[in-house]
């Protein structure tokens, strides 16, 4: 039980950073962008392909990046400049990805031009490189043993990886924070909002939102390099409903946490994130549910993320009203026994 | 300041829902002027309008902002010169931001915008000062959302962030016909004491021909995609409504009865 928990969060973590990248074009641009499923597998392939012809993981990671953030610029070109509806821009760019994953992560094949999936076994990795600082430390004997005193069993083997994990995605939430926060951030959130103003307000609405899905797509592309390394492969498939699952933590973390400021939001879609694995390796620990049905399980925790928060907003509102009703009333009872 | 230079514009060409809704246009604005703009619905005021900032461009013609030729410009290169207040009190703003942060992309608007805080203490007191001028308590609402406003308080707002960075022109479309009179009248009084504070260059479209008379230093009634009339400076003083109605029948040869509603006098 500690041990699937403790393996959901650390891949939770990983997502967060996917769904930072969704939040950035489902919310701030309002841009519904289905490039996602393609670019995640992306940022996986090119880290694969890199760490296996021996780069060093971390020039891997950040090739990875820019590529992400080329192919969001490309849906955002198509939407801009080729006047393509949104959706279909996302769609049109996510299918394309697909060849042009095939064909990077075929550049470590010899005798094909294609390929599928590239195991990372024995490579180094982020993570790797890492635990072998991090093991000369010691923690996580410390941590265990401080664990096994309340009796618990089946800890994890390192601790290392949620905390690198824990570390990298700080980071991104406050540079994903300051940058909303910039000038050049305004203008990206305001062309979500209210293009026309914007544009009345001299800013060039087009770049903006080709800008604003390069940074999602960075993001997501991030992610995948990161589960890739993880995992320990990376595999063709490994992006399908990418978006739900990104768009599943955005809702699900705003929904408990509230959206009052960008900090706050961001870190809802985090938690949201985490929260999402959580339920689902729980879910998946039921008897009767297979692997899969992860898909059903996903839309069942969307669609309960959806519909119980208006529940409880309009349960919230009819008590407070009453509470208020009962309040005035008294009130005028006073004043009209002082009377 | 503004000059247009034979302005044609036709809608749906060659279909018979064709329109012409700007014939030959003429027109110049000196620096400081201040102009309004009258005529019935679908007499082309607001296709000029368009036409300036950018949003629609020109069949045939030419339009200069500040001795540029800008014809060719998109609207958010013109949007540097111009100020712009839209109708609906929704247009303006954007509702999900807070007020400093709407205010700090007014602020940026003739600069380029970089990778800085948008927002920092020295620009939070410059939109502090702005915002008392208002006289609507917004300055100690900074933090607050502009959905939250009401429509004249945005539209204070609005007229604030158009005017924050003294543009060469400042378009103000129908800017007080959704609010309530008495909102209306304060809208009004700003309006006049934004564009005296920095002698902007204004073009007002209204439908309220009290405020056509009362505001600004030029008149010009529009029908049919045409200028018929212009009113300068001296003349303007003198003039009433009934005068303008007499004017109208004049020149058109039509009783103007069918657009009184439209002209609320």
């Amino acid at each position: 039980m500690f041990s699937a928990v403790f393996g959901s969060v650390e891949q939770g973590i990983i997502y967060a950073i996917m769904a930072l990248g969704v939040y950035l074009s489902f919310r701030v641009l309002d841009f519904p962008d289905l490039t996602v499923d393609g670019s995640f597998v992306t940022g996986a392939g090119v880290a694969a392909t890199m760490i296996t012809f021996g780069y060093h993981p971390l020039l891997a990671t950040a090739a990875a990046i820019v590529i992400g953030f080329l192919a969001g610029c490309m849906t955002g070109l198509l939407h801009t400049k080729g006047k393509i509806n949104a959706l279909l821009a996302g769609i049109l760019m996510m299918i394309a990805l697909y060849s042009i994953n095939l064909r990077i992560m075929g550049l470590t094949s010899e005798n094909s031009i294609g390929r599928p999936n590239i195991p990372l076994l024995n490579a180094e990795t982020l993570y790797s490189k890492f635990y072998s600082f991090w093991s000369t430390l010691g923690i996580d004997t410390t941590i265990n043993n401080f664990f096994e005193m309340f009796g618990l069993q089946y800890l994890p083997s390192t601790w290392g990886t949620l905390f690198i994990m824990t570390i990298i995605v700080i980071i991104i939430k406050l540079v994903v924070d300051w940058f909303l926060k910039t000038e050049i951030g305004l203008a990206i959130r305001a062309t979500g909002d209210n293009k026309k103003m914007i544009r009345s307000l001299s800013a060039n609405t087009d770049n903006l939102v080709i800008i604003g899905l390069g940074f999602s797509n960075a993001l997501v592309a991030f992610s995948g390099a990161l589960l890739a390394q993880y995992a320990k492969f990376a595999d063709i498939g490994m992006g399908i409903g990418m978006i739900i699952i990104g768009l599943a933590s955005v809702i699900i973390g705003e929904a408990i946490f509230g959206t009052k400021t960008i900090m706050r939001t961001t870190l809802a879609v985090i938690a949201g994130a985490i929260i999402y694995r959580i339920v689902l390796g729980l879910a998946l620990r039921i008897d009767f549910l297979d692997t899969g049905d992860m898909k059903i399980i996903t839309a069942t925790i969307v669609i309960c993320a959806l519909i119980l928060p208006q529940y409880f907003e309009k349960k919230r509102e009819k008590n407070r009203k009453l509470k208020r009703h009962a309040e005035r009333l008294s009130l005028k009872k006073e004043e009209n026994s002082v009377a | 300041m503004l000059k247009l230079n034979q302005i044609n514009k036709v809608f749906n060409e060659a279909t018979p829902d064709e329109k012409i809704a700007l014939d030959q246009i003429n027109l110049t604005l000196n620096t400081g002027d201040f102009m309004t703009v009258i005529g019935s619905n679908g007499a082309g005021k607001s296709t000029m309008l368009n036409m300036v900032s950018g949003s629609l461009t020109p069949d045939f013609g030419e339009i200069e902002i500040a001795g540029k030729d800008v014809t060719k410009y998109p609207e958010f290169k013109r949007s540097q010169m111009i100020g712009r207040v839209f109708q609906d009190p929704m247009a303006g703003t954007a509702p999900s931001m807070t007020i400093e942060e709407n205010l700090a992309m007014a602020y940026s608007r003739n600069k380029k915008r970089i990778l800085r805080k948008a927002v920092d203490k020295k620009r939070r007191e410059i939109f502090r000062l702005a915002l008392e001028k208002l006289n609507l308590n917004l300055e100690n609402r900074l933090n607050a959302k502009v959905g939250m406003l009401s429509g004249g308080e945005r539209q204070a707002l609005s007229l604030l962030m158009a005017t924050f960075t003294q543009p060469s022109i400042l378009l103000l479309d129908e800017h007080t016909a959704a609010l309530d009179p008495a909102r209306a009248e304060i809208i009004t009084n700003l309006t006049k004491q934004l564009v005296e504070k920095d002698q902007l260059t204004t073009l007002m479209i209204t439908h309220n021909m009290q405020q056509a008379l009362d505001l600004g230093n030029r008149l010009i009634m529009m029908d049919k995609g045409q200028i018929i009339l212009e009113v300068e400076a001296e003349d303007k003083k003198k003039l009433t409504i009934p005068k303008l109605m007499d004017e109208f029948q004049r020149i058109r040869g039509e009783k103007l009865t069918s657009d009184k509603a439209l002209l609320s006098f």
